[in-house]
């Protein structure tokens, strides 16, 4: 691992992140109102981005050769079953995970 | 009236603590586990300091991704954060100088719910109670990471498949937007332009166009989002 190109990737993140934090208040510091599109986008963007970091974090599933991503497949519905059943975003993460490292260190 | 601040602001950030604590402990376990000591948590705590990007950071530091890739990453996942900005913009307009600078880089998801709803109590000033909230929240997301980087290495029993906190972290966000709304439409954009772009690009490619079509349909089907979301 490159020490150098690691640093320079949190100097990266860093600074996107302040940039988005930033943005507003230089863009509407003043009293100019937001133009509609950028605070419809606002509402429906979340969403969509979280749907998509899901996938992202499952692509490197492979669905041809086993266990075909079945502890993939039953960790993700312990981790929706357990918040439906409780709502408590710390419980089913630690649920779901201690399923998934059970499953790939002792079953599949 | 630092005093009257704090202990005005302490009692609310107390559900951020237990969220902070263990989510940064599941970050710094991670980050360890693919051979990133407890320094790196606590360094990317203190400068990056948001907490679905640092999971992502995880994966992108020990990929060794690209500084572009990481880049068109954090945009994306870290966009909704224009929107924070957006609603505290009268609140934190009288606000100047250096603290106004850290309440801005503090706007992290959990810290905007508190400030966005708490109002500060008579006699404590504004800016102090914003602050106080921001700094206690920041102050346990660095303790729960570097007391997770150390823990991960000193834990005893076999890690592998941990990294599964990760997806779990965004399952779970994921749900809860699922369930406390009434429109999916955005949802099932994202999802499903995803799944295309991965079929067609592969693993390796898919994020870049995922991101370019989520952005396109979103703003074409724009009205029905916001129509829809009216009604719930």
């Amino acid at each position: 691992m490159n020490t150098l190109h690691s640093l320079a990737l949190v100097a990266v993140i860093t600074a996107v992140t302040l940039l988005t934090r930033l943005l507003p208040f230089l863009l509407f510091g003043g009293k100019r109102e937001p133009p509609r599109l950028i605070l419809e986008l606002g509402r429906a963007l979340p969403c969509a981005v979280m749907g998509m970091l899901v996938i992202y974090c499952l692509r490197s599933i492979d669905l041809t050769a086993a266990p075909f991503g079945a502890p993939e497949a039953i960790a993700v519905a312990v981790c929706v079953g357990l918040h439906i059943w409780r709502r408590s975003t710390l419980l089913s993460i630690a649920g779901s995970t201690a399923v998934y490292m059970l499953l790939v260190q002792a079953v599949f | 009236m630092n005093r009257n601040a704090i202990r005005a602001a302490f009692p609310l950030t107390v559900p951020v603590m237990a969220g902070y604590v263990v989510l940064g402990m599941g970050f710094g376990i991670l980050l360890e586990s693919k051979g990133f000591g407890f320094w790196w948590a606590g360094l990317m705590s203190l400068t990056i300091y948001a907490g679905s990007m640092q999971y992502v950071a995880v994966d992108l530091l020990s990929a060794g991704a690209s500084l572009l890739s990481a880049a068109l990453m954090t945009l994306i996942l870290n966009a909704r954060h224009l929107f924070y900005g957006l609603s505290m913009l009268e609140e934190y307009r009288p606000i100047r100088g250096l603290r106004k600078a850290y309440l801005i880089h503090g706007l992290t998801d959990e810290t905007y719910s508190l400030v966005c709803s708490a109002k500060p109590p008579e006699g404590v000033s504004p800016a102090a109670f914003y602050f106080w909230i921001s700094l206690l929240d920041q102050c346990y997301w660095l303790a729960g990471s570097v007391i997770g980087g150390l823990l991960g290495q000193v834990i005893p029993f076999d890690t592998t498949g941990i990294d599964f906190a990760m997806t779990a972290l965004f399952v779970v966000i994921f749900t809860e937007q699922w369930l406390t709304r009434k429109n999916h439409l955005s949802a099932l954009i994202g999802v499903g332009v995803s799944l295309l772009s991965l079929l067609a690009f592969g693993p390796d490619r898919f994020l870049i166009p995922a991101m370019a079509g989520i952005a396109l349909l979103l703003t074409v089907f724009r009205k029905r989002l916001g129509e829809e979301e009216a009604k719930a």
